[in-house]
C-alpha cells in the first residue's frame, strides 16, 4: 500500500485575464490543469491573499486548459480577489463537488439562475447541448447592471429569458414570473441561485429538478463538517455530497 | 543527508513520526486518502464520537477570523456504534496504524459506555477523551472546567478501558495546570491540549452572530502561542506525556511544541486550507531538523522546560 500515488486536487493555476463584466461581477479566467473537474457544476476553493479560509467559487465554463471563474464582489476576499493580476498564480483546490447530473432522463431540460448562481450553468448549458438537448434558459437579477452571461448562452443558439426584479430589462419580477410568463415546454429543471428562489420553484414547478446550494465553508472537501445539511436520506455535507441535491432530497423548513 | 530519527511513543504506541491530524479536522480519515498515502501519518485523531448519533449545529457552523476560523460544529458524528462499524473499518482500508479515538460525552455514563464500546475496536491505539468541546451547551464544557468533574470521569472511564487514556483539556480555564494535575491524579496515561478556545464573530451588516450557536471554537495559527504557553505550563507540572495541538502549521511550528513539552503534535485547522498540511509538515521535518541539529525528535521533547 506504500507510495500510492497523489490524487492532486490542490493546483496552481496561472491569472490570464481578471475583469469586470457587470455592476459587481468579475470574470477570472485561470490556466492550469482542469483534468480533475468531471461534471459541470463542480467548484474551487480558491485562496485569497491575507485570509485564511479559501472562497468556494462554481466553475462557469472550462475550455481545454483554460477555466473561468465568475464572481460577485460581495465581501473582503472577493475584493482582495479582484485584484489579481494576469501573471499571478491563484492557488486551487480542484475537482469538488458532485456537479450536476447530466445521466438524468431529459429531454427539454430547463436552467434557472439567480444573479451569480447563472455562472456554473453556462458550462451546463455547453454539456448538455454536446449531447444534443437544447436547454431553455431563464436568468433572474435584480437590475440591468447586473445582467451577465445573456450573450454566452444566445450564443449557444439558446432560448434566454431575462427577468430583473426592477423591470430594467426582461420581465419585470423574479425568475418565476419569467417562467409564468413565457411558459417554457420542459421536462426537469436545473438550478442555481439564492435560497428564496430555489424554494420558490421548488413550490411551483411540477417537474423533477435538481438543486445546487450554498453554505458558508471551511474545507470545502468533506473533513470538517461545517457544511452539513439535513436530506430526506441523511445529513449530507454540501461540498463533498453536493452542492447539487434532487429536488426530492430536500426538506424545506 | 543522514537519517533523521522521528520516531517518538506515547504509552508504548510508536509514532513514526509525531505528527497526528487532529480530531474534526480529518474527518474519519479516508476521505483524505484522496490527496495523499495517509500511512505516512504518526497516526489519525477522528472526529469526535458520542454514544448516540448527533446532528449537530444548525448552520451557519463557520466564521472565519484572522489567522483561523471558529467552528460551531456541535460534536456531529453518528455515534460510537456506527463508528465502530463502519467508519473504523472505512480507514482500516486506507490507514494502517493505531487510531486515536476521540470520544465526548454530556454525562459520566456516557463517557464510560462509549468508551467502552471503542476500546474494543482494534483500530484504536489510544482514547483521547475530549472534555473541552465548548460547541455543546451543558455539554463537555462543564467537565473540564473542574478539577473534580475530569478527576470523576477519568476515574470512571480508566475501569472500562484496556487502552492508553489520553484526557484533551481545555483552554477556556483559570489554571490548566490544575485541571492537568487532576487528570494525571485520576489515572490519566496522557493529555492533550489545547482544544478550541471559545470565541465569537459578529456581522457587522446583519449585526448579528456569524454562527447560528451564536459561539464557537476559535482555532487556527492565531492560538499557536496560547496552546505553546499551556503545554510548557503543564508538562513542567506532569509525568505523563503530552499531545500538543493548537495552531499547529509548520515543521518549526511542530519542534517547538516539542520543545515546550509535547511528545507529539497534533495539526488541526491547517488541514482545512491545505490537505496537504500534514503531509508538507512530515517532509519538512529531517531538513528542518538539520538545520536545528536534531538527530532524533524525542530529544528534544521539554527541551524548553525548567530544568
Ligand atoms: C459551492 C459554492 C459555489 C459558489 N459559487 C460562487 C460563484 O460562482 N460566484 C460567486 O460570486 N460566488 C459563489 N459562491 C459564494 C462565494 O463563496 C461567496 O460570495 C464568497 O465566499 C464571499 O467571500 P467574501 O470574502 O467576499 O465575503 P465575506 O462575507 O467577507 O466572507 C466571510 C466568510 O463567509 C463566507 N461566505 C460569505 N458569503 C458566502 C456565501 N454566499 N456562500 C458561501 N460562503 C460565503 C466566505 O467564504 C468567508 O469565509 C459560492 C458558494 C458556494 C458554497
Ligand atoms: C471544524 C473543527 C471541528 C473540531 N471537532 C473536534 C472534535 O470533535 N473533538 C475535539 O476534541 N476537538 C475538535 N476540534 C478541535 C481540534 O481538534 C483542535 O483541538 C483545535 O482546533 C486546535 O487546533 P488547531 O488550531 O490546529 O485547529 C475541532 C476543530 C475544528 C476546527
Ligand atoms: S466545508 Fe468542510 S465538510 Fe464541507
Amino acid at each position: 500500500m506504500k507510495m500510492k500515488a497523489d490524487r492532486h486536487k490542490h493546483r496552481f493555476f496561472r491569472v490570464v485575464s481578471n475583469r469586470k463584466v457587470a455592476a459587481k461581477t468579475w470574470e477570472l479566467a485561470l490556466e492550469g490543469d482542469t483534468s480533475d473537474f468531471t461534471a459541470p457544476g463542480q467548484f474551487v476553493n480558491i485562496a485569497v491573499a491575507g485570509k485564511y479560509l479559501r472562497r468556494p467559487i462554481s466553475v462557469c465554463d472550462i475550455s481545454g486548459s483554460r477555466l473561468t471563474l465568475l464572481y460577485d464582489v460581495v465581501g473582503e476576499g472577493t475584493e482582495v480577489m479582484s485584484e489579481m493580476k494576469p501573471g499571478d498564480t491563484a492557488d486551487v483546490l480542484t475537482g469538488l463537488g458532485n456537479g450536476f447530473n447530466l445521466a438524468v432522463k431529459t429531454e427539454k431540460p430547463l436552467l434557472v439562475g439567480g444573479g451569480i448562481g447563472c455562472a456554473p450553468l453556462l458550462m451546463l448549458a455547453r454539456s448538455l447541448c454536446r449531447e444534443g438537448k437544447r436547454p431553455v434558459v431563464v436568468l433572474g437579477f435584480n437590475t440591468a447592471a447586473d445582467v451577465v452571461l445573456k450573450k454566452e448562452f444566445e450564443d449557444m443558439g439558446l432560448d434566454v429569458y431575462v427577468s430583473t426584479a426592477d423591470g430594467s430589462e426582461g420581465t419585470r419580477g423574479f425568475v418565476t414570473d419569467a417562467i409564468a410568463e413565457k411558459n417554457p415546454d420542459f421536462d426537469y429543471f436545473y438550478t442555481c441561485g439564492p435560497l428564496p428562489m430555489l424554494r420558490a420553484l421548488c413550490e411551483r414547478l411540477a417537474q423533477p429538478g435538481e438543486l445546487s446550494l450554498e453554505s458558508r465553508m471551511a474545507c470545502g472537501f468533506g473533513i470538517c463538517m461545517c457544511c452539513v445539511l439535513e436530506t430526506r436520506s441523511g445529513l449530507k455535507g454540501i461540498c463533498k455530497a453536493g452542492p447539487v441535491f434532487p429536488k426530492d432530497e430536500l426538506i424545506w423548513k | 543527508m543522514e537519517m533523521r530519527d522521528t520516531s517518538v511513543s506515547l504509552s508504548g504506541v510508536r509514532l513514526d513520526n509525531p505528527v497526528i491530524p487532529a480530531s474534526g479536522c480529518f474527518g474519519f480519515g479516508y476521505v483524505m486518502s484522496e490527496y495523499y498515502d495517509l500511512d505516512i501519518l504518526g497516526s489519525i485523531s477522528i472526529k469526535g464520537t458520542t454514544l448516540s448519533p448527533r446532528a449537530g449545529n444548525p448552520l451557519p457552523r463557520v466564521a472565519e477570523c484572522p489567522d483561523g476560523l471558529i467552528n460551531s460544529v456541535g460534536l456531529q458524528n453518528p455515534g460510537v456504534h456506527k463508528v465502530v462499524s463502519e467508519e473504523l473499518p472505512k480507514l482500516r482500508k486506507v490507514f494502517h496504524k493505531p487510531v486515536v479515538a476521540n470520544i465526548s460525552g454530556f454525562s459520566v455514563d456516557e463517557y464510560v459506555e462509549a468508551c467502552r464500546v471503542i476500546d474494543g475496536a482494534e483500530e484504536v491505539g489510544i482514547i483521547e477523551l475530549n472534555v473541552s468541546c465548548p460547541n455543546v451547551h451543558g455539554g463537555g464544557m462543564s467537565f473540564g472546567t473542574q478539577p473534580e468533574s475530569v478527576a470523576e470521569v477519568v476515574k470512571a472511564v480508566k475501569e472500562v478501558v484496556t487502552k492508553p487514556l489520553y484526557v484533551k483539556l481545555t483552554p477556556n480555564v483559570t489554571d490548566i495546570v490544575k485541571i492537568a494535575c487532576a487528570a494525571e491524579d485520576a489515572g490519566a496515561d496522557g493529555l492533550c491540549l489545547i482544544n478550541t478556545l471559545l470565541g465569537m464573530r459578529i456581522d457587522t451588516k446583519t449585526r448579528r452572530p456569524v454562527v447560528a450557536n451564536k459561539v464557537g471554537g476559535f482555532s487556527g495559527p492565531a492560538i499557536f502561542p496560547v496552546a505553546v504557553r499551556m503545554i510548557w505550563q503543564v508538562a513542567s507540572a506532569v509525568n505523563i506525556p503530552v499531545i500538543g495541538c493548537g495552531g499547529v502549521s509548520t515543521a518549526d511550528n511542530v519542534i517547538e511544541m516539542m520543545m515546550a513539552g509535547a511528545t507529539a503534535v497534533e495539526v488541526g485547522s491547517a488541514n482545512l486550507v491545505n490537505p496537504y498540511a500534514c503531509k508538507d509538515i512530515i517532509e519538512a521535518l529531517p531538513s528542518r531538523m538539520e538545520k536545528l541539529g536534531i538527530a532524533s525528535l524525542s530529544d528534544i521533547i521539554g527541551a524548553a522546560l525548567p530544568r
